[in-house]
């Protein structure tokens, strides 16, 4: 009777003995990994808009506060988005009969709103309150990263849980004065974090229904 | 020379027991040719039992997918009732399996050398019925495809399991268990399915049963290290018995809950495992015998064995039952006493609680008898009638605690849905199914250690040569 295996076979199952071994660790490291990196996280992609609205020229160029145009943020759990009437004030003159406009001019007469595409999106079952986070120190940019150099914004956290319960967990370093809440590029000052969380009343909140209610 | 020296076996299993573990000593090559037939023919009895095995699995597949698109809404359990049909399976099922580990490890380690010849059953039914325990919980969770957060890893939560929770507690057990059982009867089938590879009457099959045999060619040397592994592996396993189902205890006992919070639960529920579980050992066991005609390896010796460690099991059980109700009586607390003395033996579920005392505490009480500890038809119906009191009890645990509990105005009446019967009966399906292909693929017998004993067996070599 010959031989039931070939000589080589011996070979073929140590390297699958290997190839087993490298999956079972392999996939499960790889899809570890693979979470954490902007293509899960759907961080830096430009978000296309209805109007090619440039954050540099109005953060960086004309030095607007954020605020003027996302009013709601420091009162309200949405930042808001702002309603095509208060473009108006300025572009009544400037720029006012330009192309890229036109979609805005369209709104303001019609009356009827801009369809925006959602940047930061929080699942469902996550509570977030633009205001608690605004009154107590924590700046827009501290998630929202440099908005005053996005062409198109886009989604500069993780927003994984990780990302939110390591800020919980430690708020101090992460806190500004109120002053400087809408700066863009703030260099953090060690010392002034716990003063900051002291003075705002910030403490750590990790329980689950902090954010889960 | 090995490094597990063992002392020659007793075989009379105690004095006055004259049966002997196996009869007519046949050779080498006959027990070979028994336990492997039924792998290279089929029988259509085979057939007829596989395809309504298969069907039973339509139907689990079925309700699976029902359940799983739907929701655990199709269920019948709601608030208080959270834990019903679901839970209750699975603890049966999980038990279940504790007798297949009882057999290969813990008797192992005893020097039971009547175990060699329904090991592989018992250790097949374990992995069976680990895959049929694991379904339960993971189809509870509700969003089942998520069951990877129960493992504590690295996750982009940053949050860990609560590892104060039992159930994560579950997990790791469950699938130590499953490891484990899983390593030791691959192990012990190497040196059969080498038998398997040298018998097959076709060049695939050959190189198939050669695929898994990993080139066993039973050397010395191999012989050495395969036992030693065995024992290590059995060592291994022996202390699951016990803690397994000691974990999935902790899941109630740890709860505050009037008939969960019990410090005897764990030896409660690992002695009911193994109970149900050799049940299930003979349920499965008595049809293969006379099937395959094993008579002359499974003998009345193996029979009288089982039925005397059920006997065992069941005295100790009605034991627990005692003492259980006693205590509730005893801590003189309200709502403890309302459960025991009241809500079980005469609340909505009382049928159930006396059926299932009656069939757990009378059934063994027939093993009394050395003639029914034989009788195959006596074995066979008491085997099922425990588990189906089984079954019952962890429904009596798990339900009646819950649906009447201290806060009167939840009491809740628990009725279960047709998905809830669709996927307890499926789970059966898939059981047999997975079991009849274990008896068509691999052999059902450990054949190299029933040689071994036959030779052991021989008073000395002139007396009785071998014939192999």
């Amino acid at each position: 009777m010959p031989a039931l295996f070939p000589h080589w076979t011996n070979t073929l199952a140590r390297a699958t003995l290997i190839a087993v071994l490298c999956t079972l660790v392999g996939v499960p490291v790889a899809l570890m990994a693979w979470v954490r990196t902007p293509n899960a996280t759907r961080q830096y992609e430009p978000v296309a808009q209805p109007v090619a609205f440039d954050h540099r020229i109005h953060v960086t160029g004309q030095r607007i506060d954020c605020r003027y145009c996302h009013y709601s943020a420091e009162r309200s759990s949405y930042a808001g988005i702002p309603p095509t009437s208060v473009c108006v004030p300025c572009h009544s003159t400037a720029w006012m009969s330009s192309d890229v406009l036109a979609p805005v001019r369209q709104s303001v007469s019609s009356g009827r709103p801009l369809r925006w595409n959602r940047v930061d999106a929080l699942p469902g079952f996550v509570y977030f309150n633009h205001a608690i986070h605004v009154n107590k120190g924590v700046g827009c940019e501290s998630c929202h990263g440099r908005v005053d150099r996005m062409a198109q914004v886009y989604q500069a956290a993780p927003l994984t849980m990780s990302w939110c319960v390591n800020c919980h967990r430690n708020p101090a370093p992460h806190l500004r004065p109120l002053s400087a809440i809408t700066t863009m590029g703030y260099v953090s000052q060690r010392e002034l974090g716990p003063q900051l969380a002291q003075k705002y009343h910030v403490r750590s909140l990790t329980t689950c229904t902090t954010c889960h209610r | 020379m090995s490094a597990v020296a063992r002392p020659a076996p007793s075989l009379a299993l105690a004095e006055g027991d004259d049966w002997p573990v196996m009869r007519g000593a046949p050779n080498d090559a006959a027990i070979t040719d028994m336990v492997l037939a039924p792998l290279w023919h089929t029988r259509r009895i085979w057939w007829i039992l596989f395809a309504i095995s298969a069907l039973g699995t339509l139907l689990l597949l079925a309700t699976v997918a029902y359940t799983v698109t739907v929701g655990i809404g199709t269920w019948g359990n709601n608030i208080p009732v959270a834990w019903a049909f679901a839970i209750t399976s699975f603890v049966w099922w999980i038990g279940i399996g504790h007798a297949g580990t009882f057999i290969s490890a813990f008797l192992l380690l005893l020097n039971q050398r009547w175990r060699g010849s329904i090991n592989r059953v018992a250790e097949a039914m374990t992995i069976f019925a680990l895959v049929n325990a694991a379904l339960f919980p993971l189809l509870h969770l509700g969003r089942p495809w998520f069951f990877y957060w129960l493992i504590p890893y690295p996750a982009t939560m940053n949050v860990w399991p609560n590892f104060k929770s039992a159930l994560p507690w579950d997990v790791a057990a469950v699938t130590t268990y499953f490891t484990v059982s899983l390593l030791f009867w691959y192990l012990g089938l190497v040196p059969d399915l080498a038998s398997a590879r040298d018998s097959a009457p076709s060049r695939l099959r050959r190189r198939v049963y050669g695929l898994f045999a990993m080139g066993w060619r039973g050397s010395g040397f191999q012989w050495q290290r395969f036992n030693v592994a065995y024992v290590l592996l059995a060592a291994l396993a022996t202390p699951l018995v016990i803690s397994v189902h000691s974990v999935v205890s902790l899941d109630f006992s740890i709860a505050q809950l009037p008939g969960w919070h019990s410090t005897i639960f764990p030896p409660y529920f690992v002695v009911g495992a193994i109970y149900s579980g050799l049940a299930m050992v003979l349920v499965l066991l008595l049809p293969l015998r006379r099937a395959f005609r094993l008579y002359d390896i499974v003998t009345e010796a193996h029979l009288n064995a089982i039925a005397k460690l059920m006997l065992a099991m069941g005295l100790m059980l009605a034991y627990s039952y005692v003492i259980e109700t006693f205590m509730s009586w005893y801590s003189a607390n309200a709502a403890e006493r309302y459960t025991y003395l009241a809500s079980r033996p005469f609340g909505p579920y009382a049928v159930v609680y006396w059926i299932m005392t009656g069939l757990n505490v009378l059934s063994p009480q027939l093993f009394w008898s050395r003639r029914l500890r034989t009788n195959g038809t006596a074995l066979f119906l008491a085997s099922i009638v425990i588990l189906a009191g089984m079954w019952m009890e962890r429904f009596v645990i798990i339900v009646t605690s819950l649906n009447r509990d201290f806060l009167t105005s939840s009491w809740h009446i628990y009725i279960p849905t047709w998905v809830d019967w669709g996927i307890l009966a499926g789970s059966f399906g898939l059981f047999g199914m997975l079991f009849l292909l274990f008896l068509k693929f691999v052999p059902s017998v450990a054949m190299s250690e029933v040689k071994e004993l036959r030779i052991e067996m021989r008073k000395t070599p002139e007396q009785e040569p071998l014939r192999a």
